[in-house]
């Protein structure tokens, strides 16, 4: 029997915190559907990144540090390659490349590590995130670059009727998280429907038995590389889009490490919910809790949602820590 | 035939259990150490102390702290700077406020702030292992960042959030001379690497080494997980934390809020990584390294006439970096100590290796 509680009052403490500032009415309504429409549009993009950890992780039980830094580097070659040719186009190459990364990235650093113990690994992706950051902007230069998507960046005004004052969205932002739901909802139908998901689901399971029924590891391992690749390809275009392309979009992206921790190593499903959970409540924190902080402990200024994920992920880990959907890890001598 | 042990006959428990029993080991060691002492500080330019010898010492007692946890516990950090950055802002704090006491004091309690620190941070080690332990130490360093960031008392309300601190006085000695900082940061090196080699073959060190083998069977043959992954964390803390406190005093002067950012956390493990996971000897070679590397990186292209900039040297470094330690995971997962281990073994044979 295992014992619920803990897991219980964190998230009732956690859900009590999301409604408190409405509740005593802190914040008007329509500003508080606004901050948490804001929480939602970046917890998808935490989703999109969190995704390709997962996704690795479960295919070849990799710790992909290097998440952020693919993310990064496929941002700047987009943004680089734009100036060049068409969007579209830059695209297509940027995804060329991010398949012919994640095929180097099997051949030269997973196949001599094949068997190694999964610390090993995970500073093997260290090492591939320097060499990532250095060699991107070696490639494609430093400094801030843009993306344009051709779409308005004007805020929309939504539910006038609802709120007084009607609620301000960002048009990109929308478009931003429909793009993501689609590309997990691709995503889960290629891993349920098709031959190679079904392969990719095997290996994620039993390596050897996987191989002893004829499935080649190594090539399901670049294609599980390639699948991040294109996930990272997509959270850096809509990222650069947002934010510009600049070397703080791989710090962003590390905040995908505190949302797979939350919902589950293993876990798709749990990704895209952590993502979400992460989102919506580091921006309530900055918006809500930061200023009752700085007034009580005299701060110079919030940022609080630099830590605030890692912190309750944190927390999680100390009451459940296998994560909300992740499976329970038993030990053997 | 140089390096040749037989002959060499134990007749007591105490020679037996001395920390160098080879007796060209002892004498290599006594003619380095005197080296250092006394050659070093005449030799050597302004430039290279205040470049190359004075980080290498500090960031070499950092890393012995973090080889304490990783390489010895097994339990991996990337947060480790944090604890750097908790000394610093520990000493600085108490410097500042209780003027009184002695530098050396004031670096051991620094030290003591930051092995509570640890220890708080290392909680969830007992709960969690391996790669999730590594989010948990993230968490860590963001979360310092943000305190030393933010929290102005921190920073004696200073507008921009940089500290600085005064020059170093021990007993009347100030050390405002490079030669002086090096004497000094030498001897609490040495001091506190004979501390880390009795640890780690004593009793706690053997605890450490079981939980990092195999955690589950260390504790079927009664090994208290919790006493033994705590003081590990505990005492890496202590080493970072005096290695931050003597970074911000000694080597940088007057910091930023940001000084002890992930990059240093991440180089830190790279200095082990590169080095050898769980060899002190390992920790010197990976903070030579490291701190070696960038300053060639930066002269090898002038010295061929290649003009580069700054902005592309230091992406070359990360590259570099980057190769390195996936090179070294590969082709020696030990480090450069286990090269060196290798090279004296092939010493002991030469010339007739079979």
């Amino acid at each position: 029997m295992t014992k619920h509680w803990p897991v219980i009052s964190l998230i009732s403490v956690l859900l009590v915190g999301l409604v408190l500032p409405l509740a005593t009415g802190a914040s008007p309504p329509g500003f508080y559907v606004e901050v948490l429409l804001g929480g939602l549009m970046t917890g998808v993009l935490y989703s999109l990144v969190a995704l390709g950890f997962a996704l690795i992780f479960k295919a070849s039980g990799v710790f992909n540090f290097a998440q952020g830094a693919m993310v990064l580097f496929a941002a700047l070659a987009v943004a680089r390659m734009a100036e060049q040719m068409p969007l579209w186009l830059a695209m297509i190459l940027a995804l060329a490349i991010m398949v012919v990364l994640a095929w180097l990235i099997e051949r030269l650093v997973l196949r001599p590590l094949v068997n190694q113990e999964a610390i090993t690994l995970f500073m093997a992706t260290l090492g591939v995130t320097y060499f990532l950051d250095g060699f991107g902007q070696t490639v494609w230069g430093s400094d801030i670059y843009s993306i344009e998507l051709g779409i308005a960046k004007e805020p929309v005004m939504i539910l006038e009727g609802l709120f007084q004052g009607g609620i301000l969205v960002n048009k990109d932002d929308f478009v931003a998280a429909l793009v993501a739901a689609a590309l997990v909802a691709g995503l889960a139908v290629f891993f349920q429907k098709t031959a190679t998901g079904r392969a990719l689901r095997a290996v994620a399971d039993d390596h050897q038995a996987a191989q002893s029924i004829g499935i080649p590891l190594n090539r399901i391992w670049v294609i599980v590389w390639s699948v991040a690749g294109l996930v990272a390809l997509v959270a850096g275009v809509i990222w650069g889009a947002k934010l510009g392309v600049q070397f703080s979009v791989s710090l962003v992206a590390l905040k995908a490490l505190p949302v797979v921790i939350l919902g589950g190593f293993t876990s798709v499903p749990g990704a895209i919910v952590g993502g979400l959970i992460i989102g919506v409540g580091e921006k309530m924190a900055e918006v809500f809790l930061g200023p009752v902080l700085v007034r009580a402990f005299d701060l110079a200024g919030g940022g609080i949602e630099n830590w605030f994920a890692y912190v309750l992920a944190l927390l999680f880990l100390l009451v459940r820590p296998e994560g909300l959907f992740g499976e329970r890890h038993i030990d053997r001598v | 035939m140089l390096y040749r042990e037989n002959g060499q006959f134990k007749s007591s428990y105490g020679e037996d259990q001395q920390m160098l029993p080879i007796l060209q080991d002892r004498r290599v060691m006594f003619g380095l150490l005197a080296f250092a002492f006394f050659g070093v500080p005449f030799l050597a330019s302004d430039y290279l102390f205040l470049s190359i010898l004075i980080p290498f010492l500090i960031l070499t007692l950092a890393a012995i702290g973090l080889n304490l946890l990783v390489g010895y516990c097994g339990q991996i950090s990337i947060g480790h700077a944090a604890f750097m950055s908790v000394g610093a802002y520990a000493a600085y704090n108490l410097a500042l406020r209780v003027p009184q006491l002695s530098f050396l004091v004031v670096l051991v309690l620094a030290g003591l702030i930051a092995a509570l620190v640890g220890m708080l941070f290392g909680i969830p080690s007992l709960r969690i292992k391996g790669l999730y332990l590594a989010v948990a130490t993230l968490a860590a360093q963001f979360f310092m960042d943000w305190v030393f960031a933010r929290v102005k008392w921190f920073t004696n309300y200073s507008h921009s959030g940089s500290v600085s601190t005064a020059p170093v006085e021990l007993f009347g000695w100030r050390l405002d001379s490079p030669p002086e900082k090096y004497l000094f940061l030498l001897g609490v090196l040495v001091v506190f690497t004979v501390i880390a080699k009795n640890l780690v073959r004593g009793h706690l060190g053997r605890e450490w080494m079981a939980m990092r083998d195999m955690d589950v069977a260390a504790e079927v043959i009664g090994i208290r997980p919790v006493y033994a992954k705590l003081t590990a964390f505990a005492v890496s803390s202590f080493y970072c934390g005096v290695a931050g406190a003597l970074y911000g005093f000694i080597y940088l002067g007057s910091w930023e809020p940001l000084a002890f950012n992930l990059t240093l956390s991440l180089n830190l493990l790279f200095m082990i990584i590169i080095g050898g996971m769980g060899s002190l000897l390992g920790s010197y070679f990976g903070a030579a390294f490291i701190v070696i590397l960038p300053i060639v990186l930066d002269q090898v292209p002038q010295m061929f006439g290649i003009a580069m900039s700054t902005a592309t040297t230091s992406h070359l470094a990360f590259m570099i970096f980057g190769a390195l330690i996936v090179f070294f995971l590969i082709v020696e997962p030990h480090g450069l100590a286990r090269l060196w281990a290798i090279g004296k073994e092939k010493l002991r044979l030469w010339p007739f290796p079979h």
